[in-house]
């Protein structure tokens, strides 16, 4: 029983490895197997002109392009918003990272960037330059949160049906800049 | 019997005549158009058709913009159409795939005017004036035009077992049955027909597509996750526990925007979310 088992096992993995002398084996051990169909061998159907199917499909794949994507997607508020949620996210942070080590550093080079210096410099600019400044850092920062609070709502699952994401969009842009411009004018 | 077949059959014929055009066309994607009845008395009504071509066997050229000019008088209400025509008429080497003509097959999956869709279920915008632009699905290998390679799109279908995968037995030792509450919440997740028209308007499938399993298939892993009969729910939740297969989401939301089927796979990721954070 064991040694039947072997015997199969051996058979087996000799098919698997070497098919053509498992078949010629099996064309001396059993004329059976030509009637079950065991020895068919697959004739060779290249011509001269054509070539492995497989082969010229590894070839196209190294030459195939890249179909074009976000140049020809057409403008919309979703995807819109989602890249400027990430760029006011880091137009946010980074001026806070810079500042923070440019104050870091600044007893060693003699910049002055307390408050009180800051305050002064600051209310020794023209009106106009003071509301673009305000504008420009008020914006990201009320456009950022009211976007984030939407997008808390869609991480508990609210809001995903195709007119609330419209809305809601048009809402935060409409929010957000009116409430930048307060701010800047305040 | 004979007249009662004939009438039955008078009946079947007159029949979507009654149907209220409004849900005949609710799958349309083209909003405001009107259906123009073709009239060959009309003065020719051209449009151009911007289609991109790629072949394969000049793989040095670049990819270009091919325009075509068609009579919508004579042509067909929909993109699909349109398309038929050009390869009948005027250009048999232009290559795309289509099969059903009515949105189940979701073979005909391309970028139509910008955004993804069934060019089977997008009607030409009739305005003449105005240029179609056709390209295949965006950030996808090309086989040849509007051909696109899914080849990575089908491996990671594969890898979520999309079948049921279930060892106990049924008590009476008939089918798996779930109760009609349990059933309602396959609704709207059973329909997608895996046209990867989602999952190719995914800036995150596009920059991420490797790792990242994109709309189409979180929808589905949704559905076996939904589905009351499974139970293998912990193991597909630890499959899907990683920062890449579901977590490269930011609900941009063009999946939902985009779906020709009015699917929605932003909601279905959003569940798995909750349904992992929830562990």
């Amino acid at each position: 029983m064991f040694s039947q088992k072997v015997a199969q096992q051996s058979l087996r993995r000799l098919a698997v490895q070497q098919p053509t002398l498992m078949q010629s084996a099996m064309m001396r051990a059993s004329p059976a197997a030509i009637a079950i169909g065991n020895t068919q061998k697959r004739l060779a159907t290249s011509s001269p002109n054509t070539e492995d199917p497989n082969q010229i499909l590894a070839k196209q794949r190294l030459n195939r392009p890249v179909s074009p994507h976000l140049g020809i997607y057409r403008p919309q508020v979703g995807w819109i918003m989602s890249s400027l949620h990430r760029i006011s996210g880091i137009s946010l942070s980074g001026p806070l990272y810079l500042w923070a080590t440019a104050y870091l550093a600044s007893p060693l080079f003699g910049w002055h960037l307390e408050s009180a210096s800051m305050v002064a410099a600051f209310g020794a600019l023209p009106v106009a330059a003071k509301i673009l400044i305000k504008t420009i850092l008020a914006l990201p920062f009320t456009y950022h949160s009211m976007n984030g609070i939407r997008h808390l709502t869609w991480d508990l699952g609210i809001g995903f049906t195709n007119p609330t994401i419209i809305k809601t969009g048009w809402t935060v842009v409409g929010l957000s800049v009116t409430s930048a411009l307060a701010l800047a004018f305040m | 019997m004979a007249s009662l077949r004939s009438t039955s059959r008078l009946f079947a014929a007159s029949r979507p005549l009654f149907r209220p055009a409004s849900f005949a066309r609710s799958y349309a994607t083209v909003e405001g158009t009107k259906n123009v009845e073709p009239s060959p008395s009309e003065k020719p009504n051209f449009k151009t058709f911007k289609v991109y071509r790629w072949n394969p066997d000049t793989p040095a050229e670049k990819p270009t913009m091919q325009s075509y000019q068609l009579d919508l008088n004579k042509t067909g209400p929909m993109m699909l159409d349109a398309l038929i025509r050009i390869k009948n008429e005027l250009d048999p080497t232009l290559t795309f795939r289509r099969s059903c003509r009515e949105g189940i097959c979701g073979s005909c999956a391309m970028n139509i005017d910008g955004v993804n869709t069934l060019a089977c279920l997008c009607r030409i915008p009739t305005d003449g004036a105005k240029e179609s632009r056709i390209y295949p699905l965006p950030h996808t290998y090309v086989v040849k035009d509007l051909v696109p390679d899914l080849t990575l799109f089908y491996k990671q279908y594969k890898s979520i077992k999309p079948y049921l995968q279930r060892d106990t037995p049924t008590e009476d030792g008939l089918e798996f049955r779930q109760s009609p509450e349990d059933r309602r919440k396959l609704d709207g997740l059973y329909e997608c027909i895996l046209c990867a028209c989602c999952s190719t308007s995914c800036p995150s499938y596009w920059w991420n597509s490797e790792e990242y399993l994109g709309p189409a298939i979180l929808l589905q892993s949704y559905r076996w996750l939904a589905d009351s009969r499974d139970e293998r729910t912990a193991e597909r939740k630890t499959a899907l526990d990683n920062s890449m297969s579901v977590y490269r989401c930011h609900t941009i939301l063009n999946c939902t925007r985009t779906c020709p089927k009015g699917l929605n796979p932003g909601k279905a990721i959003a569940e798995i979310k909750k349904m992992l954070a929830s562990n």
